[in-house]
Formats: C-alpha cells, structure tokens, sequence
C-alpha cells in the first residue's frame, strides 16, 4: 500500500481548529478530526505524491518516528479516510487536488 | 389585519431578512397571520419573493410521499426542498421561488427554516438549535439537542429577560462579531420570540447536572458542539464549506462555555 497515491476528497470541507484538523464530510455531514501528524498526511495527499513519499517529507522530516511504524499508522489512516470517502485512494497519480 | 388578507401578500422579516408570501388563499393568510403577525413587515423591501399554491390534503400526489421526509437537492441553479406536506422550488439567483401545500402552518414554517438557513449560509451566518434571549441589551445562546434544557432555561428566564426563542436561533455576521434575532421558531414553549436583535454576548453549551456551573471549552469540542446544533440541509459542498466556515468563525469571536445546570431559576443568576 505504500505505492499507491491519495488524493483528498473534493465533497469536503477542512479547517484547523486549535492543534486539530477538522474535516467536514458534505456527502454525510460527518465530522472528522484529524491530529497532528494525521493532518500532514491529510495536507500531503494531492494525488501525485505517493504515500511512502508524504510519509518520508512529512512525518519522518519532521517527527523523531520509525519509519516502518510511520508507514504502517499512514496506511491505516488512508484505509479508514478512504472508507468513509473522504480520501481517495489509487495505484497510478491522480489530478492534483489543491 | 383583514386588509391584509385581502391583498393576498405578506412580508414576513425574520433575521432582518424579509421574504415576501404571495398567495390566493385568505384562510392561508390568517394562518400566516395567526403565526407570524409579530414578524410582519409590510414596509420592508422582500429578498426574496415566495408564490405559494394552497392545495387540499392528499393532492399533492405525484412524486411527493405523504410520509415522505424532508429533502432539499439541487436542479441546475434552483433548489428543491420537498417533505410529504409540501414541494418548493426555489431559484436563488431571480430570489423568488413557488411552494405548493396544504393549508398548514407546519409546512410553511419547515420551508422557511430552510430557505432561511440556505440564504443565510451564503451570508456567514446561521441557524441554530438553540434557546437565545436578551438581557442587559447583550444576546446569549443556550445550544443543545432534543433535551438538553433549551426550552427549560427559557422558561425560568426571569422577567428582564427578552426570550428571542426556545428552539431555533438566529445569527448573522455583524462586523467583528454577531447579531441574535428573534424568531418565530417556537418549539415546546409554543409561544414566538420576541421580535428583537442584540449582539451576542456568549453561546453556551446546555448540560443538565446537580449544580449549576460554567466551564470552559477547547475550540475544537466548541466547533464540534455547534455543527452538532447548527441547522443546514443541503448537501452541496460549497454550500456546507460556507457553513463550516460560519461555525468556526463563531467560535473564533464569541465566547463559548458549557452552562451545566439545575432547573430553576438560580441559574439565571449567572447569565448577565
């Protein structure tokens, strides 16, 4: 899974609220919020960066973490946005989300 | 008032945002009256422009489930809300819009918290499930769900208390901070707000508990909190950005504090 690219949702609506990131779902209304390190993820996944790349620049530039470990909280995180439709996942690049 | 009903129009100004009723139907007019007289406004200058056809029940047939819940979509640049009791159709863009419904005060009033929290949502503000009221000429919101005390802290209010509403609030923007409006959203107190504005002063999240108490909250479990009672019903994207941003913004610049409280009125004691 680290190979595969992630894009953000275009049906959502995020906002940084003190040290959250808060991701509004406009297909359910669900609220999501996202901490810090989650959140890098999240701003990292423009759809032609792949996940193992986001995880290298944003978690392991800036956070003293394994990368094993880094990887594998990523891609659980990817698998639980992705099923509630607000990251999209895919084994090619996407069109770059904003 | 019959005067009125003769000219088969309305101005209704709820949130210093007139929407104007054209329709036919005098029995239709006294219920507007009947509901709404408080908010009445026949000199102001309408927003937006409603036709409403009076039909008998059960003819509304077609595409609409008598049962049917509430749903508002989009078609093209109008809006459709429909609910078993009624069909809008709504154009933003001309600010005019036609309804058809039985002669009943609850469809009328469904449709209007809606078209007011869509024309709202464009403008940064919103509508609320929350008990607002105005006293010392500062505004506070007491927001919560089904049974948090909204309609129990409006009744203890004490007599220099303005009650705006016990159910639906009203806020919009107002330079660095916001206005609460009266409304006519009555919910199990039965009776209109009154039909007055105040900026506002604190929005507090209800709690029932053995003592009365205020205490702070973080601005993500405040944000959190009000999209819970934040009133919007559309699911367009951009529409739904505007309001999260709406909700943020809220509590960036007023202050928000959960009120746990006991049912009576020493609470109010507190709240000045």
């Amino acid at each position: 899974m680290s190979h595969v690219y992630v894009a953000r949702a275009r049906e959502v609506a995020a906002r940084r609220i003190g040290s959250e990131l808060m991701i509004l779902s406009a297909r359910n209304s669900r609220l999501f919020s996202l901490n810090e390190t989650a959140a890098a993820i999240w701003q990292g996944a423009d759809g032609v960066t792949s996940l193992s790349e986001i995880v290298d620049q944003c978690i392991c530039e800036g956070y003293d973490v394994d990368r094993a470990v880094a990887l594998r909280d990523a891609q659980e995180l990817v698998e639980g946005l992705a099923q509630h439709g607000i990251l999209k996942v895919s084994d090619t690049p996407m069109e770059e989300t904003a | 008032m019959i005067a009125a009903a003769q000219e088969r129009d309305v101005i209704i100004e709820i949130g210093g945002m007139p929407i104007a009723l054209h329709t036919d139907s005098p029995e239709f007019l006294q219920i507007i009256w009947n509901r709404y007289g408080g908010f009445v406004n026949p000199s102001a200058k309408s927003v937006f422009d409603l036709d409403v056809e009076i039909v008998p029940p059960g003819t509304l047939a077609g595409s609409i489930d008598p049962d049917g819940d509430l749903s508002v979509s989009f078609k093209g640049e109008r809006w459709i809300i429909q609910r078993g009791d009624f069909h809008a159709e709504l154009d933003p863009t001309l600010r005019r819009g036609r309804i058809r419904q039985t002669a009943s005060p609850y469809a009328i009033d469904a449709a209007f918290r809606i078209l007011h929290s869509l024309l709202l949502a464009r403008q940064g503000g919103l509508l609320v499930h929350a008990a607002s009221v105005v006293r010392n000429g500062r505004a506070f919101l007491f927001a919560g769900i089904s049974g948090a005390g909204k309609t129990t802290i409006s009744r203890l209010a004490p007599p220099d208390v303005a009650l705006l509403t016990d159910e639906i609030s009203y806020l919009r923007r107002d330079g660095d901070g916001y206005i609460a409006f009266g409304t006519p959203f009555a919910g199990e107190l039965g009776k209109p707000g009154e039909n007055v504005r105040a900026p506002l002063a604190a929005l507090y999240l209800l709690a029932h508990g053995p003592e009365n108490r205020i205490d702070p909250v973080s601005d993500a479990d405040a944000t959190r909190a009000l999209l819970r009672c934040v009133l919007f019903f559309a699911h367009d994207p951009h529409l739904i950005g505007q309001v999260f941003d709406s909700a943020c913004e809220l509590v960036q610049r007023v202050p928000v504090q959960k009120l746990t409280f006991v049912p009576n009125s020493s609470v109010w004691e507190d709240i000045k």
